[in-house]
Formats: C-alpha cells, structure tokens, sequence
C-alpha cells in the first residue's frame, strides 16, 4: 500500500485561475445606483425585444402602449391603487426579513385576512351598522393574519423549524379554507363571492375618489414602518438578530421572543392588506384573489433592500410593468400572463446585477499577483 | 535521507505581518517531530503551507530530497502529505467511511464494502478503536479526530501532520493517540506533531523544532533536553514590558467563582471545578493554552454559558448583598444591578454588529434605557464622538460600519463601549490579539485605569510578558481546571508556562504515575 | 374490486406528476439548492413539450408514433434545461438569494406556460381552433398491448403510458444513486458542507449546476406528462394548478428520500381523487385537498422536533457557498 504512492516530483505547477472573486467591502453609493440602473435599463430592452418578436411591434411604440396602460386616463388610480396593495404587503414581510426570517407565506397571510374580512361582511352585514362592521372587520383580518404569521414563528423560535416550507404550506391551507368558503357561500358554484353577496362593510370613498382610503392607508403604513424599523426598540432588536444572534444573545435579547413577535407584525400588515383588498376594493372574495402578490413582495422587499421608501419605487416598476403589459396583450389580442413574463426578466436582471455590488471580480494578468487578494479593496476595477 | 526538508520558507499576510520568517525544517523518515510554540508562533500557517492550504511566498519545499510545488490539498496528498487540523472537515451525517472515502479518486469501482474493509485494516493496523458505520454525529470528539486521521491514512499519507491533537483529548484518550503515533513511526511513517505542551513533546517526540515569532528557535533531540530548556526557547527571552502598575488598593472580594464546572454539548467536560475570586481594584490575569477554558468561564459568568454546578457569587458594592449570577440571563443580570462589561473574544461576530455604524453598535447595551418604545440616538452619538476623541479611533465619522474599521479601532470602540457603562466587573478575553503596540499600550492603560476605579478588572490573555507585567494576580487554566494561582510581580514565565501543562489541579498532589 | 383498482389507477395518474417533481426537486436540493422555481420550471417543460409536439402535429403529413413522442420529450426536456441553467447561473454563480430567485422563476415559468398555451395560435397565425394535440397525446398514452387482456392485474400495473414507469424509474434510479455512487455520496456532500466537500477536492458548482440541471428536467417531465397523458394533449391555462408546489411538499413529506416520495406522490395523488369515491357533499372537497398540506406541516414539524439527523434537510439548503481566499 506505502510502495503506490510514491510522491511525485513537481506535482503540476500551481494554475492560476483566469479571473477569481472576492467579496466587495463597499461600494459607493452612486456606483450601486448605476449598476442597478443599468441592469434595469438592460432588462427594458430585452423585455422590448421579447415584445417585438412576439408582436411584431417596434419598441417606441410597446413603450408608448406600456405607458399608456399604466399611467393613462382613467387608470392612473388603478395603477396607484395596485402600488398600494402590492407596497403593503412588501412592507409586511419586511421586519422579517431584516431578522433573516425567510417568510414565503405572505400570499396565505394575505388570504386568510380576505377570507375573515369576507366572512365577517358576510354574516354580520347588515346586522350591525357599517361603522362599526368594518372596525370587526379590520379586527378579525389582522387578528388571523397575525395567527397565521405566529405559527410557523413558534416552530422556528422553539424547535428550529425551517420556516421557508412551514410557511409556503400555510399558503394553501389559506387557499383551501378559501375556497370551502366559497363552497359554502355560494350555492351556484361560481368560486366567486362576490358584491352581490357581500353588500355591507364597504370602505367609504372619501373625498368622492376610489381606492383614496387604501392608498392613505398603506401611505401610513409605509411611514410607520420606516419609523418602525429606523428607530424604535423592536427595529433595532430586529436589526441585531438578523445580524448577528451570537451578538443578541451577548446583550441579552430574547431571541425567540424577538421572533415570533416580528412575525406577528408580519401578519397583521399582511391581514390588513387582506381587508384592504376586500373591504377597500373588490368586495369580493375568490382563491385567486391575492394573484401571486405574496410571492411578488418578497421580491420586491428583497430588491429593495428591505428600506420601505426604497420599495415604492421597486413596487412603481413592477406594477407599471404590469400593467402595461396588460394593455399589449390586449391591444394584440395575446394573453395576459404576457405581463409575468416581462416580470421575470425584469426580476432576473436585478437579482443578478447584485453579485456585482456585492462582489468583485478580479482578472490576472500577472502571475504573482495570487499573494495578497485580501490586500484588495472595494476601489478599483 | 530526509522525508520532508523546508528551506527558507516565508508567509507575509498583508504588508506587516510575517507569519512564518525564513524558517527552515526537517523530517527524517520513521521519526516524530515535535513543532512547539506559543500562540501565533507561526507553527499552523508552517503546517497549512506543507499542506497545499496556503502558498509560500520565498523558500522551497522538498520531499524525499526532490522539489515540489504543493498548491492544494490534492497536492500534497500526491505528495504523500496529509494534515489533520484542529477544526474537523467532516460531513455530519455520513459515517466514518463516507467521510473518508469522500474525494478520493482512486480510480476503482465504487464500493463502500470494500472501502469499509480497508478502513479496519487500516485501523487494525495500526490500534484506531473506530466503527467504521458510525455517523460523525454520533461520535465524540477523540472518535471524529480518529476519522480524520484514517482519512490520511487512507489517502496513502506518508508524512502526517497534526495540529494541535491532543487540545479536545482527555488524558486516556490523549495516551490512546500517542500509542497509535508510535506504531505508525514504526511503519516507518513521520510525523509532524504540533503542540505547546511540554510533557507531551517529551514523551512522543524524536526531534523537536521550536518556533518563536515565526522564525525557527532552535531544533533539538528530545532525549537531550528538558523542560526547562524548552521552556526558554519557547517564551523567548523576557521582555521588559513598560507598563505601569500600582498597587491595589485595600481590594475587597467582587466576583467570587465557586466550583464552576460545565459541559458542552457533546458532553465534554469544558470547565472542572474552577474555583477563584476577582477582587476590586486589582487586575486578576487568566493564562493557559488557548482552548483550556477560557472562553467557557467567561461566558458562564455573563450568562451565555450554562453552568452543571457551582456557583457565581457577587458582592454588590453599593448595598453590601450577594448575589449568585448562576443561570441567570445578561438580562436578568444587568435587572439585578450588576454592571458587568464584557470584552468578548469574537469583536465583529459577538461585541459588535459588523454592518452597523458606530453609533449603532454604542447602543447596543443601553438601547433599553427609558420607557419609550422609541430609541434615543443622542446620547449614543454623543458616546460615540467622546470615544473617537479620547481614544483616537481612526475613522471617517461615527456613522461608519464598524466592519470597515481595522482590527485596531474596532477593539478601541468595543472597549470605549463596555468601559463606557462604568462596570463594576469587566471582562476582557484577549483584548489585544491582532492590534499594534500603541493600540494594545492604550487598551493596557484603559484597563490599568478602571483598575484605579475600583473595577474588578479579568484579563485572559496569551502573552505570558504582559500577564506577568499587568496583573496584581494570575491564575492558570489548564483542561478547564484550574492548576495555580501566581503573583504577577514575582512569579515567572517559566513557572506560568509549567502551570499551563500541568493536568492536576491546584493543590492536589502529584499522586498520577508518570 | 373495480372501485379500488379504479381509484388506485387515478391515484397513479395524478400522483406522477407530482413523482417527476419531488424526484427532480429531491436531487436539486441535495446539492443544497433550494429550488422554488420547481413549479415555474414544471409549467416551461409543458410548455416546451407543447410547443414542440404542436408544430410537429401541424407540419407532419401523419403523425408517426415515435417522433411524435420524441420531439415533445426534446423540446420539454431542453425548456426545463435552461430555466434550470438560469436558476443556476443566478444562484450559483452570481450567488443570488435562492428563495427570491426561486420565485422569479416560478413567476416567469407559469407566465411563459400560460402566455404561450393562450396564445400560441395567435402568435403563428394558425388556422387551428385551439391548442389540442390529441394526436400526440394518443402516442404517450399507449400501452402495453396485453394489458387489456390481463383483468385487473393489468390494469392495476399495466394500463399506463411510458412516462408513469418512467417516474418511478427515475425516482429509483435517484435513491440508489445517491446512497450507492461515489458521485451520490460527493454530491450529499455538497449539500450538507460545501467547505468540506471543497477541500476534499470536489468541484462545488460543478455537482450543484448537474444536479439542479437534472433534477429541473426530470420535473420538467412531471408537467410533459400532465398534458401529454393526463390532459390527453389538451392545454387549459392554469390547468396544472399547484402541483409544482404540491411536489415541493412531498420532497418534505418523504424526508428528502425519493422512494418514499414514490408512496407520498401516489399518496397526494389518492387525496386528490379521493372525494369522488367517498360520499361527501361537493362543499368539503377543499377540505380534502388541504390535506396533503397539512400532513406535510405536520411531517415538516415532526422531523424538527425529533432531531433525528438522517431526516433532516440538508445541511447547507438554501444557501450559496463563497470559498473565501485560502
């Protein structure tokens, strides 16, 4: 056995790797801001070439129908209105994701505070006044969000549990309860519980405009999770155990509590922009309703970087995005999933142009260079 | 001839550090040798260069007198050289022959029968106790040690190094391992053994090469020398240290730590019994090889670290009560009025947060102050411009991440910090590992003040120079129990460094047969 | 007796999907990917397949069984390929966040299914009335020719197309290739500790792109076959609904081995048809199918709680793995 592996002489010269990679100290702000500029405005074009083949438009004018769908007469509400609801629930899974609590269950935390708000519209309607119908509305959607939010916390907090899958399942348990109601509810069949049904506990318009009280609300909301997360206590507890548990745990933070109190938050915002769909729009109720929104603000409070005023304008191109699509899909007739496609490109650029503010590559030309890569810094090409 | 000869072999880590200084090394064929020296001697980037982890940047490698060129662990082992290094690179869920079996290309059929029969003729060979089906995870800490080494072996090694085996063994089972060295030096295998334990070194080894500050001490036969010998090439020649210290000053007992003991989490005994008291107005030094303890008391007086019996006492200045620390949290600590700071080892992964600024990581221990739910960014602020003045932390403002301070100005904020809440009791583990001489003279002086103020002040440090220069006491650690308690105005290096290999604890008899 | 060959039979239907899935999701994680573009990745191997099968069937003069077969199988298996080399190049090479990247992919993948189910006609300008490839779907559902004479033992076992043995092949053939390959065991490695599996000199991204690489197109299958046989080549939008997801569960339910996820696929896939068989009102359906779901929370809670290490996720799922300078 000694005897076969004689050492050999000069075992191969040490190869030098063409290019390696090492992780970025810093950047300046205003590179990161061109990097992502650039990924976007890469993604636009290839979005408008992906139009055109399968169009046959010319790209100024995909652009100019894209406008017009988002931000034309008579849709500049809409459009807002999708911002808001979109925003709110990207605001919610926030605080849990700055403590690295990876929540994949907003789309059911969301469901399950339409689906209260719809039951409570449905049964109690018209047997209390308006008022106070949508205070129990509000109540019991934020009440079963947070519940939601809880469970899968508990389970992470106490034993470990791996809260991407626990929380991705309650998706469609959300889903399935919806969809019993909608069983129950309505007797023809339809999978719709829709204004016909749910008649009461609409939200007011106020100053005579749709969606206006949505809109305030999330704008609200927005502010006081900026402030939330900046500068009270429990943002700063979030901020240290996201960081670093070793560091809670020195300073005496309870980390469980910490938690499950975070993920609590997280379901209530979820809840309320469950009401907010409900109560404040469709009036009415369906599966479907949340439209994969769950998953989409993970992602948009992923690009952001978990700062609330910076995903207002990551849920600004996605919607506008969106719903631009929408109207080239309907100008030619096409599908309108056409729209979650020029989303995905999107995504995928901007997911990707991360690694380079994150990471630097360094190419060799010279041989000798191998020795110090940590004596490089963020600075430089 | 020589199985493995270095020449000249150099490591720079940056501009400043030299890790390894022109050191030159040889190891003949069926012979151990022993590599002693302190911490940051240098003996683990030596070992890490020979096994294709690191790349020397001057000097020449030789195996069996020709040149090689060693620039991955694949490397070496084509070399016949394999390591087996003080953190395990093991897959937990795999057995013993999964994990060593892992990358080897040997170019025959898979088969994990045969490779298991290998792994016990291996082991039959050479007196390894190892079930060759069991899970890492199940295994203890001198079992998984064994994996590694049949890794190696299996590996066709014939030049193995060790680092350091013998810090996670129990005396038993440290015997076991010298047995199974000893057969292998017979099957003409050699062995480079890193260490900083004398009697070991005396016991196992042929040759010994000690390492001082990164430039080789000296080689001597085993048989020829002794301890004290050792000892002296070891510590160096003393330096005279400039630090000032002054008496205590009618200290009165702090802290008082009664028969601590605690266990880890695969049941290993961390701490035996440590008995001492922390007094007032005196700075009591913790020495010991790293890992004998150190870390484990420390946590287990700030309540990071649960404790199997004993108990942690506390004399409260003010209203003259004690108080027994023992499984309290930091934060029931801090809610009885115990100001403890604490220095922790780990700067960026505990003390600090690495991606927040300055003035972020100020807050960390007052942020609770006050009954608002909101945060209160003056003071911290305020905290932060007074560290960065008095203590000259080399930054662009106080709202840069502490990530991208250098290790100096870390240390003065993490300090400046805990020093900042006016303890009663402050702790610092290793407080000047990796800084310059101005900065670790300016940490020595912080500490020599609170010392005047009547803080009870712990300092675990490696330089045995600076214990012996700054500390009123020193008590010695080793395997978790304490083996003396020495003056530091009298006591010696030498006598420190014996105490730090001893295994009886302080005051018991030298009954154990040698 | 019929009743329960027939429901055994329509459990097997259902359930191959969802076999393709977890066994392709099962690979991809064991190399430590988390792969929550799985469902996307399923709706593009349909898509693909469909593609590819519907300019076959409308260009053909006849259509031939056996490219009929192959030209689907083709295109479905180079969709799934490349969605998965994107998820890859993303997460591994650039080390993007796997959950986010997972989504994005799942979110293009059902656009790009649904887009091009609803449109396709459009898009070529066909004269055909909607996406229906009967043809096509009649050769992947052929069977065996003695199985109609066998009674229920061929019906039981024999009355499939190729892509249901298929499934359970493939998830076989992933069982024993992760516990008896030098391959399997380098690649549980990298799942578990990619550091350590690096110094012992195994190419990280090279085992973490196959695995994903493969494992998307073995779920890229699950969703050829939903149309092919199951849908007897007829494309609805949406149609395959949350399988992709469902898939994910049962990868958690079989705790990661794929021969349990044979018995979990057929088992969700029994869940799913059961209501037609039992006597409950219409209204409680949902509630049967919230079943798997909840049996999977249930699993997933179980398994963390009893600590048990062989059940375990691996080690290092989810994560992207950096080699500092060394």
């Amino acid at each position: 056995m000694s005897k076969q592996n004689k050492p050999q002489a000069a075992a191969r010269p040490a190869r030098e790797p063409f290019l390696y990679v090492t992780r970025r100290d810093q950047i300046p702000l205003g590179r990161a801001i061109l990097i992502r500029v650039i990924a976007i405005l890469l993604a636009l074009i290839v979005c408008s070439v992906v139009t055109r083949v399968l169009t046959g438009d010319d790209p100024l004018s995909i652009y100019a129908t894209i406008f017009h769908g988002a931000f034309g007469t008579g849709r500049m509400l809409v459009t807002l209105h999708d911002i808001a609801i979109l925003l709110c629930i990207s605001l919610a899974v926030t605080p849990a994701f700055r403590m690295r609590f990876w929540n994949t269950g907003a789309e059911g935390q969301v469901l399950i505070g339409c689906l209260s708000t719809a039951v409570c519209m449905l049964v109690l309607g018209g047997k209390v006044p308006d008022g106070l119908l949508i205070l129990i509305m509000a109540v019991s959607a934020i009440l079963s969000g947070v519940i939601w939010g809880v469970i899968p916390a508990f389970f992470k907090a106490h034993w470990n549990t791996n809260e991407t899958l626990f929380t991705l399942m309650m998706n469609y348990v959300a889903i399935q309860l919806v969809e019993y109601f909608l069983k129950v509810a309505d007797k023809t069949g339809s999978n719709v519980v829709g204004p016909d049904l749910l008649t009461h506990g609409w939200f007011p318009e106020i100053f005579g405009v749709k969606y206006l009280l949505n809109i305030l609300i999330v704008a609200i909301v927005c502010i006081a999770m900026h402030i939330y997360l900046r500068y009270s206590k429990h943002g700063y507890e979030i901020a240290v155990v996201g960081e670093s548990e070793n560091t809670a745990h020195y300073i005496g933070i309870d980390v469980k509590k910490v938690i499950i109190r975070t993920m609590a938050l997280s379901g209530a915002i979820c809840g309320l922009a469950g009401l907010l769909l409900v109560g404040g729009s469709s009036h009415s109720i369906d599966s479907n309703l949340v439209d994969g929104r769950g998953f989409t603000a993970i992602m948009v409070s992923w690009l952001a970087k978990f700062d609330p005023f910076t995903m207002i304008l990551t849920t600004l191109l996605l919607v506008f995005l969106a719903r631009g699509a929408d109207e080239v899909t309907s100008k030619f007739g096409l599908n309108s999933d056409f729209s979650e496609i020029l989303t995905g490109i999107i995504l995928f650029f901007i997911i990707g142009c991360e690694f380079f503010i994150n990471y630097q590559v360094h190419f060799n030309h010279h041989k000798k260079e191998k020795a110090a890569p940590a004596a490089v810094s963020g600075e430089g090409n | 001839m020589n199985a493995l000869e270095l020449r000249n072999v150099t490591k720079r880590f940056g501009e400043k550090v030299i890790a390894n200084d022109h050191v030159s090394l040889t190891v003949r064929r069926g012979e151990i040798l022993a590599v002693l020296g302190e911490n940051g001697s240098g003996k683990t980037t030596l070992m890490n260069m020979i096994a294709g982890i690191y790349h020397p940047d001057e000097g020449d490698i030789f195996v069996n007198g020709q040149p090689v060129t060693i620039s991955s662990p694949r490397d070496a082992f084509r070399c016949g050289i394999g390591m087996v290094h003080q953190h395990f690179k093991l897959v937990d869920v795999f057995t013993a022959t999964e994990n060593i079996v892992l990358g080897v290309e040997d170019g025959k059929p898979y088969r994990l029968k045969e490779a298991t029969r290998r792994v016990e003729e291996i082991s039959a060979r050479y007196g390894f106790e190892i079930d060759a089906k069991k899970k890492i995870y199940a295994m203890s800490v001198s079992e998984k040690q064994t994996v590694e080494i049949v890794k190696v072996l299996y590996r066709g090694a014939e030049i193995l190094i060790l680092d350091e085996p013998t810090a996670v063994l129990t005396p038993q089972e440290t015997e076991k391992l010298f047995a199974v060295l000893r057969r292998m030096r017979e099957d003409g295998k050699s062995i480079i053994i890193i260490t900083h334990k004398l009697n070991e070194v005396l016991s196992l080894s042929d040759r010994v090469t000690v390492l001082h500050k990164g430039k080789n001490a000296g080689t001597v036969n085993t048989a020829e020398t002794n301890e004290a010998q050792l000892t002296e090439m070891m510590v160096g020649q003393k330096v005279v240290l400039n630090i000032e210290r002054k008496t205590p000053e009618d200290p009165t007992d702090r802290l008082i730590v009664r028969e601590v003991s605690c266990l880890s989490r695969d049941g290993v005994q961390l701490l035996d019994r440590v008995t001492f008291t922390a007094r007032a107005g005196e700075i009591l030094g913790i020495a010991g090889i790293a890992g004998s303890g150190q870390r484990e008391l420390l946590e287990a007086i700030a309540g990071l670290q649960p404790v199997t019996e004993g108990q942690i006492l506390y004399e409260d200045p003010k209203s003259g009560e004690t108080e027994n620390l023992r499984d309290k949290t930091p934060l029931q600590i801090r809610e009885l009025g115990v100001r403890l700071s604490f220095v922790p080892e780990d700067r960026l992964g505990m003390g600090l947060v690495s991606n927040m600024d300055i003035i972020d990581n100020m807050m960390l221990r007052s942020y609770r102050r006050g009954r608002s739910a909101f945060l209160d960014r003056q003071p911290p602020r305020e905290l932060a411009e007074r560290i960065i003045e008095d203590l000259g932390v080399v930054t662009p403002n106080a709202t840069t991440p502490v990530r991208r301070l250098s290790g100096g100005n870390v240390q003065k904020v993490l300090v400046g910090r805990e020093i900042a809440s006016a303890p009663t009791v402050l702790m610092a583990a290793y407080p000047v590992r990796g800084l310059d001489i101005n900065s670790s003279y300016l940490i020595y002086h912080l500490l020599n003040q609170q010392k005047e103020k009547g803080v009870a002040v712990i300092y675990v440090g490696e330089d045995l120079d600076v214990l012996l220069a700054l500390c009123d006491r020193v008590i010695v650690l080793s395997g978790g129990r304490v083996t003396g308690t020495v003056d530091g105005r009298t006591a010696t290096k030498e006598e420190v460094g014996l105490l730090m290999t001893k295994t009886e604890r302080e005051g018991e008899s030298h009954v154990k047969a040698e | 007796m019929e009743i329960i060959v027939s429901v055994i039979q329509r459990a097997i239907l259902q359930g191959t999907p969802l076999l393709f899935g977890a066994t392709g999701e099962i690979l991809t994680e064991k190399s430590g990917n988390l792969n929550l573009g799985i469902p996307g990745i399923m709706y593009i191997g349909a898509i693909s397949g469909v593609v590819g099968g519907f300019f076959y069937q409308n260009s053909a003069a006849r259509v031939q069984p056996v490219p009929a077969i192959l030209i689907p199988l083709l295109c479905c298996l180079a969709g799934s390929l490349l969605t998965s080399l994107l998820y890859c190049f993303l997460t591994v090479t650039l080390k993007a966040n796997q959950n986010v990247t997972g989504l994005a992919i799942t979110t293009f993948g059902v656009g790009v299914g649904n887009f091009f189910g609803g449109s396709l006609i459009k898009i070529v300008k066909s004269d055909v009335p909607y996406l229906a490839l009967v043809k096509i779907a009649k050769a992947y559902k052929t069977t065996l020719p003695f199985a109609k004479d066998m009674g229920p033992i061929g019906q039981l076992f024999f009355s499939y197309g190729f892509l249901v043995y298929l499934a359970v092949i493939l998830a076989v053939a992933v069982s024993l290739f992760l516990s008896r390959s030098r391959a399997g065991l380098y690649l549980r490695a990298v799942g578990e500790n990619p550091a350590t599996a690096d110094a012992a000199g195994i190419n990280v991204t090279r085992y973490k792109y196959l695995a994903t690489c493969i494992g998307g197109m073995i779920a890229g299958l699950g969703g050829l076959f939903y149309i092919m046989d199951y849908s007897n080549g007829i494309w609805s939008n949406n149609g395959f609904g949350d399988r992709g997801w469902l898939a994910i569960a049962i990868v958690i339910f079989a705790t990661w081995k794929p021969t349990m996820a044979i018995l979990g696929s057929y088992l969700f896939g029994a869940l799913y048809i059961l209501f037609n068989y039992l006597n409950v009102p219409m209204r409680l359906l949902p509630l049967i199918q919230m079943l798997p779901y909840l049996v999977t929370i249930i699993v997933l809670v179980a398994v963390s709680i009893r600590k048990k290490r062989e059940n375990q996720p691996p080690a290092s799922l989810g994560l992207s793995y950096f080699r500092e300078e060394r």
